[in-house]
């Protein structure tokens, strides 16, 4: 019998509704799981103790008739979520032994609604990072290896590596990411699972740790759509403590889904057909196409004339938000302290960025002090805002021919680890398609779709308009039931 | 135009001076959190998750704040902008916990205004280019350890107004009305309680010194001026300052000063070069800010009588002499009092110069302020009933003042327990003014001889037999009768 552990969120919830087994029994199959599994280095905090509880609230619940959306379901937690009184860091030295005494509203949410703690899953550090290589705890290795018999470690994507390598490798069934320019989507896509990225203010941003506050978002990433809708319900809801978030009611996506797309017309933005992918991304695509077509969907082809600019652009506004973001961590009231012999104010301060903030992390203070400094704000900061301006244009404009769009999710399938972390440039092209939704703040989601020459997973995106998570939602369904994948990383660990 | 004038060894200089007001606006929360703003509470009891920038905590606007600025813009006649955001400032020190501050440098909330101030050349209007809204920081303590400082974030995060004049103050005097002014508006408005000695509002005081008529000269800025005197000091010392140094072929480098009530002079601070890079952009944590007109009509509909208007009012509809109207409304505890006065039923002409002369000097003895006055508005209206109707003179008003200032008892009670009540018994004044007559019978043929300045005599001695009570306008006709 496929065990607990190859069970994803549905399958769980409705087996423990109807009786299959306890609470506590998928609690223990999960912790037994993320505890044997180490090597994966995909968490930096082990909470088997708060899984347990949630479980045992659950079987309580579950005799007395009082269940919850999530009961029942343990879940891992991207550990840039603020969880009471359990270490949060974001995957950096300098909140190293940070333990918050307030819980993010996403996570509260999700534990209101019943779910339970594995524990806090590894990232890129702050989430700058596109392989969890810029983690302070060592990074995470992807559970899929390339089927040359090399055994070299793989990248699993980032900065959600922790999440997407822990969901491909059943250790957990789902879990939180967060998305600022890709974050879910391309480790989604490098693990083979799915992940959505709402639309900007669905979910509450009070209690993650900023990165790019005009950019983040969390999301949730598990084994195949339904999954993500049913957490995606759960985490979604306005939120008074951040002006951002959206003042909407939650649509009840998991009953809303379909896969039927008659009626839809989907875009194919010509400018993503970029120079240098590979061809098996360029005939996944068409088959995607394909796909939806089948499913009922009329293709289009779109231009969305700005793309090329909104990668640099990005990284303008990311890292200058980041470096006010991050001007926080200066060893004052919390976190890492370092205090030389002699130092004043200043020399503390320095002291203790340089020893807390990973070399990305510094890359991209020093990128954003710099775009916003006397002089050059005009230049980059001003400019990029417009060109922002115009990503979000070139998107409306597609809107009036389609409903959706459909992309690749990453220009490439995962590479090796170190293979790109010398060359900062060939690590944030990987972010070329999932930037763009990012700047305008549409949902898009990833969904596994095939797998390269070498036997690793490869993403297509589907893209939405503004509060369309279902249309997205959708979009990926139909794309899952006709791509047929099963495959899955054989465990080495 | 002000005369004010610089003596330099040139000739005559003239002073340039704009103002940039901190006003603490009157919230019970802060700018961006739910912490209080209790003035005086213990160190870092008054702060929240948010102030203290813990990870992944988020601003959320207080709109009492932003109601309480676009009042005081309505106030000074400003734009309101119905579109501004709000923009960081970055910069590190130990009691910005963020390391930015929020504030609004590109868009702020409140455009241009302006501000009637008197002066002895007479009115002046005064400009004012803008109102922001900000967080105040926190305060370093350095006294509470022998080699480390402190941090106390009970204000960090308290929202200031940031009201910046344009230059057009040419005198000490002129800085000090306008000081003056607008804290009167602001406390009339209830956006800021004006409480200088505690910080409430503050200055940086820009000066700036020319030759009458030529280019503006290069400026420096006194940050953190705490009283009116202080301002009117600075300019003095930095005018002086500026023009011995121009004088003596120096140049004034653009600089930030501070100010020493000590020694009553200015000292460099910092200047331009070492300035920081604050790197400001759009805070992306928050929204931009949309004023609807519902909202701003409501603003303007809550506004109270300003002083101008009051002022104009006591003038033409009240018959109050322009000084006494003035006086009344220069601050709005003052004409509160006065108001309830007249709701207690005193006659307005008669009040106003009880309370400017009588209650205002009774309380500069006292050393207390009007709202510390023992006596209340309803008490003196029924002292100046007293009055009104013939029951007292104008003299026993006085006595009966002083006791109710000693006792606060009413003052109906006081004549009725000392029995200071006037007299208006023409028959026992006219006995008294018989027995005078005849015990100066010398005087009487004098007075008829023609020495009229006699009367005052007589009135004198029959207001002393008759123990000062006797109604002096019955005495002034029965001795005229008596007398003729």
């Amino acid at each position: 019998m496929a065990g607990i552990t190859d069970l994803g969120i549905a399958s769980i919830r409705d087996g423990f509704r109807a009786g299959d087994f306890s609470a506590r029994e998928v609690a223990d199959a999960f912790n037994t799981a993320v505890a044997g599994a180490k090597a994966l280095n995909a968490f930096i905090v082990e909470t088997p103790d708060h899984a347990i509880a949630a479980a045992e609230q659950a079987d309580r619940d579950r005799s007395e008739g009082t269940l919850k959306p999530l009961s029942g379901v343990p879940i891992g937690m991207k550990d840039l979520f603020a969880t009471r009184g359990v270490q949060t860091t974001a995957a950096s030295h300098i909140l190293e032994g940070f333990k918050p005494e307030y819980e993010s509203t996403v996570s509260a949410r999700l534990w209101a609604a019943g779910a339970g703690m594995l524990g806090k899953l590894n990232m890129d550090q702050f989430a700058m990072g596109s392989s969890n290589e810029t983690s302070a705890f060592g990074n995470v290795i992807s559970p899929w290896r390339r089927n040359d018999g090399g055994n070299a470690p793989l990248a699993p994507g980032g900065s959600s590596g922790g999440s997407s390598s822990a969901i491909a490798a059943r250790i957990v069934p789902g879990a939180t990411g967060t998305d600022t320019g890709g974050s879910i989507r391309q480790p989604a896509a490098f693990t083979g699972i799915s992940g959505i990225k709402p639309t900007y203010g669905r979910c509450s941003r009070w209690g993650i740790v900023a990165f790019a506050s005009s950019l983040d978002q969390a999301g949730p990433m598990a084994r195949d759509v339904k999954d993500c809708a049913i957490l995606l319900e759960a985490m979604s809801g306005f939120d008074p403590k951040d002006s951002t978030s959206l003042d909407l009611p939650v649509p009840n996506w998991e009953t809303g889904l379909s896969g039927d797309l008659r009626g839809k017309r989907i875009g194919i933005p010509k400018e993503y057909r970029v120079d240098g992918m590979p061809g098996e991304i360029d005939a996944l695509w068409e088959k995607g196409i394909a796909w939806v077509k089948d499913a009922g969907a009329e293709v289009v082809e779109v231009s969305l004339p700005h793309t090329k600019y909104a990668l640099p652009a990005y990284y303008i506004i990311a890292p200058a938000e980041a470096s006010s973001n991050l001007a926080r961590y200066d060893g004052v009231r919390y976190g890492l302290r370092e205090l030389p012999e002699g130092a004043g104010l200043q020399d503390m301060y320095a002291a203790t960025r340089a020893a807390g903030f990973g070399a990305e992390v510094k890359r991209r203070i020093l990128i954003g002090t710099y775009v916003l400094s006397a002089g050059f704000y005009d230049a980059y900061y001003t400019q990029a805002q417009k060109v922002r301006t115009l990503i979000a244009r070139d998107f409306d404009a597609a809107w009036e021919l389609c409903d959706l769009l459909l992309t690749p999710t990453a220009p490439s399938a995962a590479f090796a680890l170190g293979e790109k972390s010398a060359d900062p440039l060939a690590m944030y092209l990987n972010d070329v398609f999932t930037v763009p939704s990012s700047l305008a703040g549409l949902p898009a989601m990833s969904v596994p779709a095939g797998l390269d020459g070498q036997g690793l997973p490869l993403g297509l995106q589907v893209i939405g308009k503004a509060l369309d998570e279902q249309g997205v939602l959708n979009a990926g369904l139909a794309i899952e039931e006709r791509a047929g994948f099963t495959a899955r990383p054989e465990a080495w660990w | 135009m002000s005369n004010y004038r610089i003596q330099g060894a040139t000739g005559e200089w003239e002073v340039v001076i704009g103002l940039e007001v901190h006003a603490q606006i009157t919230s019970n929360a802060k700018l961006f959190s739910g912490a209080s703003t209790a003035f005086g509470s213990e160190p870092n009891t008054n702060v929240s998750l948010v102030d203290a920038a813990m990870p992944g905590m988020l601003p959320v606007p207080n709109a009492e704040c932003v109601k309480q600025a676009v009042r005081t813009g309505l106030a000074i006649d400003a734009q309101i902008h119905r579109w501004s955001r709000f923009d960081r400032k970055n910069y590190f020190y130990a009691d910005l916990p963020q390391g930015y501050q929020i504030s609004q440098l590109y868009h702020p909330i409140v455009g241009e205004g302006s501000l009637t101030v008197e002066t002895d050349e007479g009115e002046k209007v005064i400009g004012v280019e803008r109102i922001h809204i900000e967080q105040d920081a926190g305060k370093l303590m350095h006294d509470q350890h022998p080699t480390m400082s402190y941090v106390d974030l009970n204000r960090c995060g308290v929202a200031l107004m940031e009201i910046v004049s344009k230059p057009d103050m040419r005198s000490p005097a002129e800085a000090g009305a306008y000081m003056k002014k607008l804290r009167a508006i602001l406390r009339y408005v209830g956006s800021c309680d004006g409480n200088m000695e505690q910080g409430s509002m503050r200055a940086d005081v820009n000066v700036s010194v020319r030759k009458p008529g030529a280019e503006f000269g290069t400026r420096t800025e006194t940050k953190n001026v705490n009283s009116v005197r202080f301002i009117q000091q600075v300019v003095e010392y930095e005018a002086r300052r500026q023009v011995d140094v121009i004088e003596e072929g120096g140049t004034i480098v653009q600089e930030t000063r501070l100010f020493d009530p000590d020694k009553g002079v200015t000292r460099s601070m910092r200047s331009k070069e070492d300035a920081h890079d604050y790197r400001y952009f759009p805070d992306p944590d928050l929204l931009p800010l949309v004023l609807t007109e519902d909202f701003v009509e409501e603003c303007k509909a809550s506004l109270p009588e300003l002083p101008d208007a009051k002022r104009q009012r006591y003038v033409d509809a009240l018959g109050i002499t322009p000084y006494n109207a003035d006086v009344i409304t220069s601050d709005v505890e003052t004409a509160r009092w006065f108001e309830a006065l007249l709701a207690a039923g005193a006659e307005a002409k008669a009040g106003a110069n009880w309370l400017t002369s009588e209650l205002f000097g009774a309380l500069n003895r006292l050393g207390k302020d009007i709202g510390q006055s023992p006596v209340s508005p309803e008490q003196a209206a029924q002292l100046l009933g007293l009055v009104a109707d013939g029951t007292l003179s104008g003299s026993l008003a006085k006595q009966v003042f002083e006791i109710m200032l000693e006792t606060g008892d009413d003052p109906a009670r006081i004549v009725e327990e000392k029995g200071l009540k006037q007299t208006s018994d023409t028959g026992a004044i006219e006995a008294a003014i018989a027995e005078i007559l005849s015990a100066n019978a010398d005087k009487v043929d004098q007075y008829k001889d023609g020495k009229e300045a006699l009367f005052g005599f007589f009135v004198g001695q029959t207001m002393k037999a008759m123990a000062g009570k006797a109604n002096p306008k019955v005495v002034n006709e029965l001795l005229k009768k008596a007398l003729s």
